[in-house]
């Protein structure tokens, strides 16, 4: 194996190994920022001897145990010195050195887990999160980051030092948390994933439809947080949910790669194994829970989609029904302008548009575009072509979308003729 | 980028030999670690070929031959496959390392195989489809 190999191996072996190897340190050490650095450190060491004495036959124990040992190190050169690491050294009593072994088995799950509610914890800004659970769980680098969010390198990594210096300030325990607590802290850890999903899944600015590496992440997470929390229901309707969005990434955009809508898309294309694992992670979901938390619930909306072999198979009627419970447990003027959409399906546009006008009082929708297009929309089906095409403009002028703005524009002209 | 594991057939799988109780449990662990590690997309075993068909087409046009299993060459035939979603041929070609040996008497064998993506094709045809533009223009303008 040429070195550049090794490297490239190092690297995969990296991505994979990196979550575990930072969460059991951070169990250790009690600060993720110290743990980051030593698992880098392991790399390191690996990156310099695997190209003399190979690639060990488990990269991941060899990894966990060189990282184990420095840990052990520095926790020993923390105690002989002044206070300054005093509190971490206390904790080194409870540790053993034959755990270094004990840890590589059994409760990696837990200690992932306890990283992944640290990373998405709320004393951090949503950004924040984002960006240090991308880091550390998913193991990109910074540029990574930067480059799926298209913002400055430095910004990144200054986010990231600085969430990293909150959490440490802020005494953030490494711990999951339990009871009533536990359901606010997982929501906001579905928030940070969906986030990252959505991120990648409509760009908010840019040329760039789709960024690709986000929702792979996030369903990675996803599937991942599936795993470790078997017994909640809202993890497996977030699942479903992503999965059914991803299944159709292929035909959101055409060859020139401008959006597609739902309705216009060639069914055909969409992914046929994300809708199965899809459908199967909303079954997990409904026998979970008894009544259907948001994420359930949209999943299964998208499932209504999903199902359906052609648009006009769509049953609209189910999905205004759902539409309607989500606006029960989630109520916002968003869900509302997608109920008055999916009741314009089902009863008629004149229905839908009652609600729409309606919501054109609502101060926090001023400026987003999808309500303008959504009346638009409804306005074309009820022959008021002159109506819609303001309307489509007015969108138009609203999204950061390039791609997005030209739709729109093209849909004004056709009022026209 | 998804990549397929594919497990080759050995005499033991053609005959309906199940796996030893170690090998089972082996096999088990490993996709459980795949299904942790958020990577596992999906995995089936295949009956052996004796339950298969085939269907050929030996005059191009004509009609197609079909023949009834099972099918001789078992390295040929395969068994079982597991399917994966990783960032990179590498990190596929870690977890294909870390499968367990199949067989476990001399006959194991796994081969992984890239899958194309959807967009490989329209991508390349539109790249295509730009590059030739980009020659056209330059041939105009070098006429003028």
């Amino acid at each position: 194996m040429s070195l550049i190999d090794t490297h490239r191996t190092t690297d995969a072996i990296w991505r994979m190994e990196s979550a575990k190897l930072i969460a059991s340190l951070t169990r250790m050490l009690r600060d993720v920022d110290i743990a980051e650095d030593i698992a880098h450190d392991a790399l390191v060491v690996a990156l310099e001897q695997w190209p003399e004495i190979g690639i060990p036959d488990n990269p991941g124990a060899w990894l966990m145990t060189t990282a184990k040992r420095r840990a052990v190190d520095f926790m020993r050169r923390a105690k002989l010195r002044d206070h300054k690491y005093g509190e971490i050294a206390h904790g080194m009593d409870l540790y053993k050195e034959e755990d270094v072994d004990y840890v590589l088995d059994g409760e990696i799950g837990d200690d992932l887990l306890r990283l992944i509610f640290m990373t998405c914890h709320p004393v951090l800004s949503p950004n924040a999160r984002v960006a240090l659970t991308l880091r550390l769980l998913c193991g990109l680098t910074t540029k990574e980051i930067a480059r799926s969010f298209l913002i400055a390198e430095s910004t990144i990594a200054q986010r990231i030092v600085r969430a990293k210096r909150t959490l440490r300030a802020k005494k953030v325990s490494f711990d999951v948390p339990t009871g009533e607590a536990l359901k606010d802290r997982l929501s906001v850890v579905l928030e940070v994933i969906y986030l990252m999903f959505n991120e990648g899944y409509s760009a908010t600015s840019g040329n760039d439809w789709i960024r690709p590496l986000l929702c792979q992440e996030a369903l990675r997470l996803g599937r991942i947080l599936a795993e470790i929390v078997p017994n909640e229901s809202e993890v497996h309707g977030l699942v479903s949910l992503m999965e059914i969005q991803a299944s159709r990434l292929k035909a959101r955009v055409n060859p020139e790669r401008e959006p597609v809508r739902l309705l216009d898309q060639n069914r055909t294309q969409w992914d046929q194994l994300l809708i199965r694992r899809g459908l199967a992670a909303l079954e997990r979901s409904q026998k979970l829970g008894s009544t259907l938390g948001p994420y359930a619930l949209q999943a299964a909306i998208s499932a209504c989609h999903a199902k359906a072999p052609t648009p006009a198979e769509t049953d609209w009627i189910r999905i205004s029904a759902l539409y309607e419970a989500l606006a029960r447990v989630t109520p916002s003027p968003i869900v509302e302008l997608n109920r008055a959409v999916a009741i314009s399906m089902a009863f008629g546009p004149s229905y839908g548009l009652q609600i729409v006008d309606e919501l054109c009082a609502e101060p926090s929708l001023k400026g987003y575009h999808l309500l303008p297009s959504v009346r638009g929309d409804l306005l074309v089906k009820l022959g008021r072509f002159d109506e819609a095409r303001t309307e489509f403009e007015r969108a138009a002028t609203m999204t950061r979308n390039n791609r997005e703005k030209e739709l729109l524009l093209n849909r004004a002209n056709e009022c026209q003729s | 980028m998804r990549f397929m594991i594919i497990v080759k057939a050995t005499t033991d799988s053609e005959e309906r030999v199940m796996p030893s109780e170690e090998l089972y449990s082996a096999m088990q662990k490993y996709h459980e670690e795949l299904a942790k590690a958020g990577v596992l997309l999906d995995r089936a075993g295949l009956q052996p070929s004796s339950s298969g068909i085939r269907i050929s087409y030996p005059v191009p046009g004509g009609k197609p031959k079909v023949i009834d299993g099972p099918f001789t060459e078992a390295k040929e035939l395969i068994a079982g496959y597991t399917l994966i979603e990783v960032k990179s041929k590498e990190e596929a070609i870690e977890w294909a390392y870390r499968y367990p040996d199949p067989h476990g008497f001399g006959q194991g064998e796994i081969e992984l195989r890239p899958l194309y993506e959807a967009g490989d094709l329209t991508i390349n045809s539109e790249l295509l489809a730009k590059d030739a533009k980009l020659d056209k223009q330059v041939e105009e303008q070098k006429k003028t």
